[in-house]
Parts: structure tokens; C-alpha cells; sequence
């Protein structure tokens, strides 16, 4: 149980396997009888109504996507359940799917009826194959007891949900990359527009959102906008499942409502820094995310206020440096990560990468020169300004968030032998 | 379409809607570079040097793949655009070895021409570029990975114009390599040799196999007769080569350019197509009458050749048994000619100026030395020609026109059009026309078979007997016709397949910068040179009636079938 | 010698009948071209895509051999050279490498003597990096096969490896 033992979206506990019988006692189920039995423009009323934003990273309001989808004239549509959870230090959907798979399943089968979608496919990445294992479980026992399939609940409507795996490409949390990736080719993305809810999987309108997004809209239908709004805070309404690792005591999953701040998520429920030790720096929002010193933390999680300080909350992973950690090695492999990751599609991202890359090396082996420090910025700014996609966009945000708020690691990391040759030429 | 207000660099200008900021810069005279943008393709963003800013809009856009809205504000000149696209093209030179001078793309690289333009004077990151074996295994292309900016526009020819599908781009990030599967040669897979992955490629990642030293050769050594023929579709491209606008007739430039050059007679492809047609027009004629293999498909485009052979092999039996007109002309060339010149064939050295780079490999094929020798010795396709020129100084526009060599430059309006896609279709209706009906057309213009859609059907009433007919240009369109045949859906009896999009004059060996607008006026510019010529049919040219009485006797007779004709229909028993 | 296989010839009929039965299996012409190469992948000896393979799904599917290549050169979960029996993943991400991960490498690359990339010469382990597993909360971590250890010392990891040496043993007998 969450804050003060209110009851929450998730109520996650880390033992326990919700399965169908326990979930439709607690509740599950209720919100697909409910949505099947008014008309679908309310539930989506509802889901607007509470303010549900997506919880991959955009932020994008939910309810707008489907009515995107529900609009648009062409038949066929798809939805698709985004379950690629590749951001580095992020395992908050592997929970959610091998703790509360029906609560998936039933968000998805809502989304898909409210879209007016027939078909749909949980994606899921290739390094999770137990989480596919319960997935495909649980979407058989929901087929057999009538609550997915042919003629869902006796309504007449159908939902065929397949899981289809990744196989080892970050580039598929990117939408149209993924919607690539299910035809067959590469993860790479896509021009946009078309967006996929004009033009998505073989160019049907489809929906795509991310696991915990999902998972959300149940509860929200079940317990109404009222109840959901009364958790969180105006902006930013519900909660946020945090994927907290690195130097803190206590590491693990946590739901937190939104508003509270980073400060108090590793103090309360990572109970601070381990013995002895500070925190420095937190990375929020996994390798795509910032990488901010222990001054910003009193910022609250909330989409307004993270935005103005320049924190991305994206998959709300936070993962915590202590005061022994020195930074250039983590961007280093943030930037590993990302070179390794990257599609190879554009300049930028791959070439822009490539060179970061060298430059961090010339750093950490005491080789780079100041002038080495501006050329990293110079990159920096491109793989920002001009990355084909959002992914690539956001590879810059490590290496731009150090340069600024940690640039004197920077400077001390460059050789002193060179640091002399420079000031002499 | 309507049109809308945009702000361009502080200047209000109204565009047409929908169209992208790129092409609304472009139409308001402001120059964006461009790489892996191409005008007939569809759009990729891959390159990212055409990024702009717009207001309201976090980051930089790419103004290829986004469109302009109503009161769109852009800036395609400030600070931060100058900074963005100077750091991308240091980060593309970084990756490609910096070996510009001694390039064989050179000045004609898109590359260089936008780093020049922009001032790019330094390099400041790693030297990253590769040292990828180069793969040299085919007689007409060479793909040189370690220039690759992996634009993705030769993929995209490969994959879709042609439908051939042997380049792609594998693996990811700094791995991406785009060539065929497991970085095999061209060679060990289904490539046709069109060559349009060099017509379409930026810079020197892909380009044709240069023969320009062997020509030099042929010319300095002073036993050698050296001859040369010119394919119909150069004289309306090689102009480009010399900043003349698409489209400009230059037949009479060119011949003094190659007589310049040093070449002993300067012939004409044109006077072979003719006699293609004499030929082709009888084969399909005689095939009607005997109950031959229908459709008959035509058999100038080794392209295509190349193509049948490898993806359709079961059509063979339908295709002419008829040679190119390349290939006739070094086959005439080493036996009549030689005889008639008292020259020994083994001292005539026939090169060919080619729109393509399938012709090299045609020219070497075993059964292309029907004379005893190999008939065509070598083949240049339109840009060697041009290198070639440009390396001897040749200023091409101060040229005095000159007028071909006969016998074997004499030719029609018919053979003209064989550079266009339609063309050897309507030079064939015409001679045939007169031949099965004995009258004389009134008029020669077969509108119905014109025109650059992909694929197009026409019928013709040969008095009285209606004749189906049709034409396809781009494999991709080609395998449209081919799967049609082969299901049996349609009942042609004569079919025109060109390999390349709009025929030669869209050859892979064209000048840089083929695009469907410099097509049409290329196929203009040939419709043109046809109607000027005071004779239109192939049937009528004085110097083929003359080639088949003083040597050939008739077509589709013993001697054509020994030097003109091939045995397809039993090398498609042995492919099958 | 463990899990070679026992004819090249041989190896290869087999994998063409059951590359057809997987396809059918997936949905015959239309399958998705993914999930066959994973497919494939899984019922291969060898766990990994040979260029038989990749020209026999091709030819099934009936598109190019290079869009084929394509696809499978690109994913990371996908391999283009024979792997042992044992697949150790070890994740290389940033809470995993503060945790510790470099050590937990060296020891295992020392334990069997190859470094990440290659395969024992038994054939029993193949030794890959993999960039997050999604275990940050027990991070060290690594993934044999499909199962995952975490909260790994140097000690620890050499045991893992010993319980997969030890199963292998009452395998073969």
C-alpha cells in the first residue's frame, strides 16, 4: 500500500502473484463490464476526465490517442501494448506484467474496445521471456473464461491479443520503430507525420501505448476520475511507478503519487544514501534521462514543474550516484549504451555518438584537452537538435546535463600534460 | 491545393500547401543542402544537413520530411541552423575517407559541392572511416563502402524502382553497411548491373566500372582501326555533362567531340537499331505466322536481359532471339565493315558510348564474338565519355557540329526513339505496319504508346488484325508484366521491357542528376531528333538495304542468325 | 565435444523441414518475418541463424535474402554465429556497472577462459554482453539462458556457472 495506506493504481507487493480468480475478487474485471455496458464515449470521458497521460515518456494524454484512433474512418485498427521496456534501469512493466498480468491485459482490452480496435499485441522485449511465458498464459485463461477473444463478456466484441517478442533493440520503445519491427524490418523509426494513430501497423490506425498506461485505465474506469484525481496533484493526477537503483539503501519498485519530490522518494522509500555517504547525482528517466546534482532534488515529480527544471521524467527510472561516484564514467556508459543502441539511421545520432564516444575515452584515459570539452558540446547540441527520432534526441541529455551541472569533472579530466601544451600554443 | 502564408528568414511568402519546407525554401530561391533527399524517392530525413528552425518547436526539423503549416515561422539561416548543419557535415567527413582529389566522383560529388559551398575548412573529430574491401567483381559496377554516407538512396533504387533487391542496409549504428547480404560481392547475387544504384548515389560509394583506360589505349596504339558507336540516348544527355540544360540535342557536338578524340569513323547504335528492327520486326512476324512463343518481348535492355535470366528464366523462350543493337553494330562492324574497309576484324577496335552500365557486361559475354573476335570491344557509359572529354580539354559547346561517318551512321527517326521507353515499340509498328499491310502510314506518331507511365498497353489494327501490345520500363514494372504473362492474364503479342525508369535515357550511366523531370525532357528532346530526320522508318534507311543486300540477303536469314541473333530459348533450358 | 552437430549435410536437411514446419506453424507465407528468425533461432543446434537459414526463410516468405539479412543483422538478440549451449548475458549498464559488473565479467571470462564474444571450446558456455536486463533492483546481475541471477559477488557467479557445468554432466551421463 501507498502513502498513508490509500489504496493506489498498482498496491504492489513484491511477493505476490495476482492471478485471475484474486484479481476479479478485488475488483478486476469490473471496469470492462462497466465500459461494455455505457457507451464508449463516456469511458472515454472518464479516462480525459482524470487526466491520464502516458506513461512511456511523452507524457501524451491518453484519452486524446484513442479518440484518435476511434475517429479515424479506416477499419482494421490495431492496438498495441508497448512492452519493450528497454530504458536502462527501468523495471517497472517486467512488475507490473509478472505481478498483475490481468490488470495489463484488461487495460488493453478496454483501450482496444474504446479505439475500436479487433486486434492487438503485447510487445514484448526478447530479454523477458518469463514475463512472455505468464503473458501468454494469462491471455489464454482470459480467452477461456471469456473475458478476451471472440464475443468478449457476451458483448459481441472481440479482441485477438497476441504477444509478439522483441528481439534486442532498444530503437523499438520508439513507436514507429517498434511498428517496423512487427512488419518485419528493422527497429527504425519512421517519418511522422503520418502518426500511427492515422497510419500504423500495415498502415491501419493504431493505438500504442506503454504497459503501465494501460494498466491504469481499469482502475480508472473501475473507481472513477474522482478517485483518481484525488491521488497526485492537478497537473500531474494518479501515480507513477518509480524504478529506484543504484546507492541507495533500499532499491526495488515503488508507487508514489504524483507531487511527491525526488528528495523524498530516495529518503522515504530508498531510505537514503547508504551509510556514511551523500547522494551527488541522480540520472532520472533512465540512460534517456537527465543527470542532475543532489541540489534539484526538492523539484516534485510533477510533468510542469520537471519540465520547467529541465528533469524528463520518462519511464521514471531514478537511479542514484553517491559521493564516490565519479560522473564521466556513468555518461561514458550512457554513451556506450546509446552508440550500441542507436539505428544507424541518421548523422547525428550515429556519427554524433561515435565521436562522443572517442572523446569520453580520450577522457577517462587523462589524453583529452579542453578543446576536446567544447567539441563535446558542439555534438552534444547536434544529437539534440537534429536526431531523427525522440530516442536519439534524448541521447544527448546525459552528456548535456553533466557538461552543465558537472562541467568541472570535465575540466579536471583533462591531462594536465595537455591541459600545459594548450595554454602554451 | 491552396495556398498559405509562410515566414521565410523574416520574409512573409505565400506557398502551396502541403509541400515541404524544403521545396517552399527552394521555389523562394533560398538554397537548402540536401543529401539523401532525391526528387523521385520518397523522403528519408537519414542525412539531417537540411534542418531548419521553426518556431515553437524544440528542436531543429528537417525540412524534407516536414510539411509548411499556415503562419509557419523558419529560419533557415541563424547561428544555431549554421552551427547544427556545419557539425553534421564534419561528422559525415569524419566517417569517409578524405580522399576527394583522387575521387573518381571528384567535382561531381554532392558531397564535396555542399562542404564546399558551406566552407567546411576543418575536420576536428576522429578519423573514423573504414577499410571495407572494395568490391570490384562485376564488369560494370564498383561499390566502395568506405565512401558510403549511408543515405540509403541506392537501397531504396535497388529495393523499389527496380524491385531487384540486392542492396540494403544491414546491421546498426556505425555498423550499418549497405550492400547485399553478408557484405557479399554484387556478383554472388541476383544484381542486374542496371547500374542505377550509381546513377542515384551522392558520392563515390557506388560507381561504374571505368574503361575510360582502355579506350586511351585503344586510341594511342597506332595498329588498332579504333571505331565508335554512339547509343541513341546520348546525344540528348551528354550536353548535361558540359552545364547544357537537360534536354539539348547535341548530336552534332558530340560527333566532333569524339572525332577530336581521335576516333578513326564515328558511327551510330542508330543504324544497328534500325536493323534491330528489321530483324525484331520479322521475328515477330514470323512468329505470328508459325504459331511461334507469344508475346514476343523485345531484347535491347541487358538489363533486363540480365533480369529474365535470373528471376524469370521460364520467359526466355518469349524474348528475341534478336542481339542489341550494340551488339549488331560490332558484329557488322568486324564483318562487313572490316570487309568492306579491307581492314582485318582483328585490327578494328569498336567502342561504344553507352546511357548504361549493363552494356560492359553484354559486350563480354561469350556469345558476343559471333564475328570470331569480341565484337564490341569496349563500352563507356555517357559520364566516361564526358571524363573523358573534360581530361582531353575538350571545350564541348565551342565544338563545330560534325556529321557521323557512313555507311554505319546512317539512321531514321525509329531508331532515335530506342532511347525512350515506347521507343523501339512504335520504330517496330511502323516498319511492320508497312510490311503486313503494304501501305504506307499517314501517320507515323504512335501517341498511344508514349509517355512514362510504368506500364502501358496499347492495341494497334494491323489492317484488320488487332495487335495487343505493350511496354514496361523499371524492373519493378517489368515483374508487374512478367507476373501478368506468366499467369496468362493477358494475351499480348508484343511487349517492350526497358530495364531502366523512362529507358536509356534513364540509364544507370547517365549523367548525375537523372531525375523523372530531366527525363521527360531527355524523351522530348529524342521525340524531337526523330521528327527532324527526314526519314522515320527504320525499313526505309538506305544504308540497312543496302547492308542486306550486299551482305545479309534478307532478315531473320542464315547469315542474321549467325551474326545478329542468339540461341536464348536453349540457354533458358539450361538455366532452368 | 558437446552439442557439435553430428553432420554438417545433416544438420542442414533437418533445418530445412523444420524451418518450413516453424513457418507453417506462424502462419505459413505471412508470418512475421521476426518472430520466425527467433523461431528458427530457438530450434537451431547451434542457437543461431545460419546463412542457410536466412536463405530458406527467404525463400519461404518469398522476399529478398537481403531484406532477410537485414532484419536479422540488426537485432541484438539474433546471431549470426553458433553459440554454445549455455548463454551468459551479462549486463553492462550503468547500476550494474557501479554495482560491480567489470569484476563480475573478469571472473567469469577467468573461470572459462574466453572473453565476451566467444565460446568455450567445449562448446557448453557462450559469454554476451547485453545492455539491461531490467534487474537494477538486484543489480550485479547476468542472465543464463533464460533465467536471472542477481545481487552477484565474484564467488557467487563462479557457482552459477558450476550448477549449468553440473546439469550438463548428468545430461550426457
Amino acid at each position: 500500500m501507498g502513502v498513508n495506506n490509500k489504496e493506489l493504481v498498482f498496491n504492489i507487493s513484491r511477493e505476490e502473484f495476482v492471478d485471475l480468480k484474486t484479481y476479479r475478487e478485488r475488483g478486476g474485471y469490473t471496469a470492462l463490464q462497466k465500459a461494455l455496458r455505457q457507451p464508449p464515449e463516456s469511458s472515454i470521458q472518464e479516462l480525459k476526465s482524470a487526466g491520464l497521460r502516458g506513461r512511456g515518456g511523452a507524457a501524451f494524454p491518453t484519452a486524446v490517442k484513442i479518440e484518435m484512433v476511434r475517429n479515424n474512418g479506416e477499419t482494421g485498427r490495431y492496438v498495441i501494448c508497448n512492452a519493450d521496456e528497454g530504458e536502462p534501469g527501468t523495471f517497472k512493466d517486467r512488475f507490473i506484467m509478472t505481478h498483475l498480468p490481468f490488470q495489463v491485459i484488461e487495460g488493453i482490452t478496454l483501450a482496444a474496445y474504446l479505439a475500436g480496435a479487433e486486434n492487438g499485441y503485447i510487445y514484448v522485449r526478447h530479454e523477458y521471456p518469463e514475463v512472455q511465458r505468464i503473458l501468454r498464459e494469462s491471455i489464454k485463461e482470459a480467452e477461456e473464461a471469456g473475458l478476451l477473444g471472440e464475443d468478449i463478456l457476451g458483448s459481441g466484441i472481440r479482441l485477438k491479443l497476441e504477444i509478439f517478442s522483441g528481439a534486442g533493440s532498444y530503437l523499438c520503445g520508439e513507436e514507429t520503430a517498434l511498428l517496423s519491427s512487427i512488419e518485419g524490418r528493422k527497429g527504425r523509426p519512421r517519418v511522422k507525420p503520418p502518426y500511427p494513430t492515422q497510419s500504423g501497423l500495415w498502415n491501419k490506425p493504431t493505438l500504442i501505448n506503454n504497459v503501465e498506461t494501460l494498466a491504469n485505465i481499469p482502475k480508472i474506469i473501475e473507481k472513477g476520475s474522482g478517485w483518481y484525481r484525488s491521488i497526485g496533484t492537478a497537473d500531474s493526477t494518479g501515480t507513477k511507478l518509480i524504478s529506484l537503483s543504484g546507492d541507495v539503501v533500499n532499491r526495488g519498485l515503488i508507487e508514489v503519487p504524483f507531487g511527491i519530490t525526488f528528495a523524498d522518494i530516495i529518503e522515504e522509500y530508498g531510505l537514503g544514501a547508504k551509510p556514511g555517504r551523500t547522494v551527488k547525482a541522480v540520472n532520472i528517466g533512465g540512460a534517456s534521462g537527465v543527470l542532475v546534482p543532489g541540489f534539484m532534488l526538492e523539484t516534485p515529480l510533477e510533468y510542469t514543474a520537471c519540465a520547467k527544471a529541465g528533469i524528463t521524467i520518462g519511464s521514471g527510472a531514478i537511479f542514484v550516484l553517491d559521493d564516490t561516484r565519479p560522473i564521466l564514467p556513468n555518461v561514458h556508459n550512457r554513451v556506450k549504451f546509446f552508440l550500441h543502441e542507436s539505428c544507424g539511421k541518421c548523422t547525428p545520432c550515429r556519427e554524433g555518438l561515435r565521436q562522443a564516444n572517442v572523446i569520453l575515452s580520450k577522457l577517462l584515459s587523462g589524453m583529452a584537452t579542453e578543446s576536446d570539452v567544447v567539441l563535446l558540446e558542439r555534438y552534444t547540441r547536434a544529437i539534440q537538435e537534429a536526431s531523427f527520432c525522440g530516442l536519439g534526441q534524448a541521447a544527448g541529455n546525459s552528456l548535456k546535463s553533466s557538461l552543465e551541472y558537472f562541467h568541472e569533472e570535465y575540466l579536471a579530466a583533462c591531462g594536465q600534460e595537455c591541459r600545459d601544451k594548450e595554454e602554451t600554443a | 491545393m491552396g495556398n498559405i502564408e509562410i515566414t521565410l528568414n523574416g520574409r512573409t511568402v505565400s506557398v502551396l500547401e502541403n509541400i515541404s519546407i524544403l521545396e517552399a525554401a527552394k521555389r523562394n530561391g533560398i538554397y537548402l543542402p540536401t543529401l539523401c533527399h532525391h526528387p523521385d524517392q520518397r523522403v528519408k530525413a537519414n542525412c539531417r544537413v537540411c534542418v531548419v528552425e521553426v518556431e515553437g518547436v524544440r528542436n531543429l526539423v528537417a525540412s524534407c520530411s516536414t510539411a509548411v503549416r499556415e503562419g509557419m515561422k523558419i529560419t533557415t539561416n541563424s547561428p544555431r541552423v549554421r552551427e547544427t548543419v556545419r557539425t553534421i557535415l564534419e561528422l559525415i567527413f569524419a566517417d569517409h575517407p578524405q580522399e576527394c582529389l583522387t575521387c573518381i566522383r571528384n567535382e561531381k560529388c554532392e558531397l564535396r559541392q555542399i562542404a564546399s559551398r558551406f566552407g567546411i575548412n576543418s575536420i576536428q573529430g576522429a578519423k573514423t572511416a573504414n577499410n571495407y574491401p572494395v568490391d570490384t567483381s562485376t564488369p560494370s559496377i564498383v561499390r566502395n563502402p568506405n565512401k558510403c554516407i549511408k543515405c540509403g538512396r541506392c537501397a531504396e533504387v535497388c529495393h523499389h524502382t527496380q524491385e531487384v533487391g540486392v542492396l540494403y542496409s544491414h546491421n546498426r549504428s556505425t555498423e550499418i553497411m549497405i550492400s547485399p547480404e553478408y557484405g557479399k560481392n554484387l556478383s554472388e547475387v541476383g544484381c542486374v548491373l542496371c547500374g542505377q544504384c550509381a546513377a542515384v548515389c551522392p558520392v563515390g560509394a557506388i560507381h561504374e566500372k571505368d574503361d575510360t583506360d582502355q579506350v586511351w589505349a585503344a586510341l594511342a596504339d597506332p595498329g588498332k582501326h579504333v571505331v565508335v558507336q554512339t547509343a541513341p540516348s546520348v546525344r540528348v544527355s551528354i550536353a548535361e555533362e558540359f552545364n547544357m540544360p537537360p534536354g539539348s540535342i547535341q548530336t552534332g557536338k558530340l560527333v566532333a567531340a569524339l572525332r577530336s578524340l581521335g576516333f578513326e569513323r564515328v558511327f551510330d547504335t542508330d543504324f544497328s537499331a534500325d536493323l534491330t528492327i528489321m530483324e525484331e520486326g520479322h521475328e515477330l512476324l514470323h512468329r505470328i505466322q508459325n504459331g511461334g512463343v507469344l508475346p514476343l518481348i523485345t531484347s535491347c535492355s541487358p538489363g533486363w536481359i540480365n533480369y529474365a535470366e535470373k528471376y524469370y528464366p521460364e520467359l526466355l523462350p518469349n524474348i528475341s532471339t534478336c542481339k542489341s543493337p550494340q551488339q549488331m553494330f560490332g558484329a557488322v562492324a568486324k564483318t562487313f565493315y572490316a570487309k568492306r574497309s579491307g581492314i582485318a576484324p582483328e585490327d578494328i577496335y569498336v567502342v561504344s558510348v553507352m546511357p548504361c552500365t549493363a552494356k560492359k557486361y553484354e559486350a563480354i559475354q561469350p556469345e558476343m564474338r559471333s564475328s570470331g573476335y569480341q565484337d564490341v570491344d569496349a563500352v563507356l557509359t555517357t559520364r566516361e565519355l564526358a571524363r573523358i572529354l573534360r581530361h582531353e580539354g575538350i571545350d564541348f559547346s565551342m565544338l563545330e557540329e560534325s556529321e557521323y561517318d557512313s555507311p554505319l551512321g546512317t539512321s531514321t527517326g525509329a531508331a532515335a526513339i530506342f532511347g525512350t521507353t515506347g521507343g523501339v515499340m512504335e520504330a517496330a509498328l511502323r516498319s511492320v505496319y508497312e510490311i503486313v499491310t503494304g501501305e504506307t502510314l499517314s501517320k507515323l506518331d504512335f501517341s498511344e504508346v508514349r509517355g512514362l507511365e510504368g506500364v502501358r498497353s496499347a492495341s494497334v489494327d494491323l489492317k484488320g488484325k488487332e495487335v495487343k501490345v505493350a511496354i514496361a520500363h523499371g524492373l519493378a514494372n517489368a515483374k508487374k508484366i512478367a507476373e501478368k504473362i506468366k499467369a496468362g492474364e493477358e494475351d499480348y503479342t508484343f511487349i517492350e521491357v526497358m530495364c531502366c525508369p523512362g529507358g536509356c535515357i534513364g540509364g544507370g550511366g547517365q549523367p548525375y542528376g537523372t531525375t523523372q523531370e530531366v527525363r521527360k525532357k531527355r524523351m522530348e528532346a529524342l521525340y524531337q531528333v526523330d521528327s527532324d530526320m527526314p526519314l522515320r522508318k527504320s525499313h526505309e534507311n538506305p544504308a540497312v538495304i543496302e547492308l542486306y543486300q550486299e551482305f545479309f540477303g534478307e532478315p531473320m536469314g542464315e547469315l542474321s542468325h549467325r551474326y545478329l541473333h542468339i540461341e536464348r530459348a536453349e540457354e533458358a533450358e539450361a538455366v532452368i | 565435444m558437446l552439442a557439435m552437430p553430428i553432420m554438417m549435410g545433416m544438420d542442414i536437411f533437418m533445418g530445412t523441414a523444420e524451418i518450413r514446419f516453424i513457418i507453417k506453424q506462424l502462419g505459413g507465407r505471412n508470418a512475421p518475418l521476426l518472430q520466425v528468425l527467433l523461431a528458427v533461432q530457438d530450434a537451431a543446434p547451434q542457437r543461431y541463424l545460419s546463412e542457410e537459414a536466412v536463405n530458406e526463410i527467404a525463400r519461404l516468405l518469398e522476399i529478398s535474402r537481403c531484406r532477410v539479412y537485414s532484419t536479422a543483422s540488426f537485432y541484438s538478440e539474433i546471431s549470426l554465429e553458433p553459440r554454445g549451449i549455455h548463454l551468459i548475458r551479462v549486463c553492462t549498464n550503468a547500476p550494474c556497472e557501479n554495482a560491480g559488473k567489470q569484476e563480475i565479467q573478469e571472473a567469469i571470462e577467468r573461470e572459462l577462459g574466453i572473453t565476451v564474444g566467444q565460446t568455450t571450446t567445449d562448446g557448453l558456455f557462450t559469454l554476451e554482453s547485453v545492455n539491461c536486463l531490467g534487474a537494477c533492483f538486484m543489480s550485479p546481475a547476468i542472465k543464463v539462458d533464460d533465467t536471472l541471477y542477481g545481487n552477484l559477488t565474484t564467488e557467487s557467479v563462479v557457482s552459477v556457472l558450476d550448477s549449468f557445468r553440473k546439469e550438463q554432466c548428468h545430461g550426457c551421463k
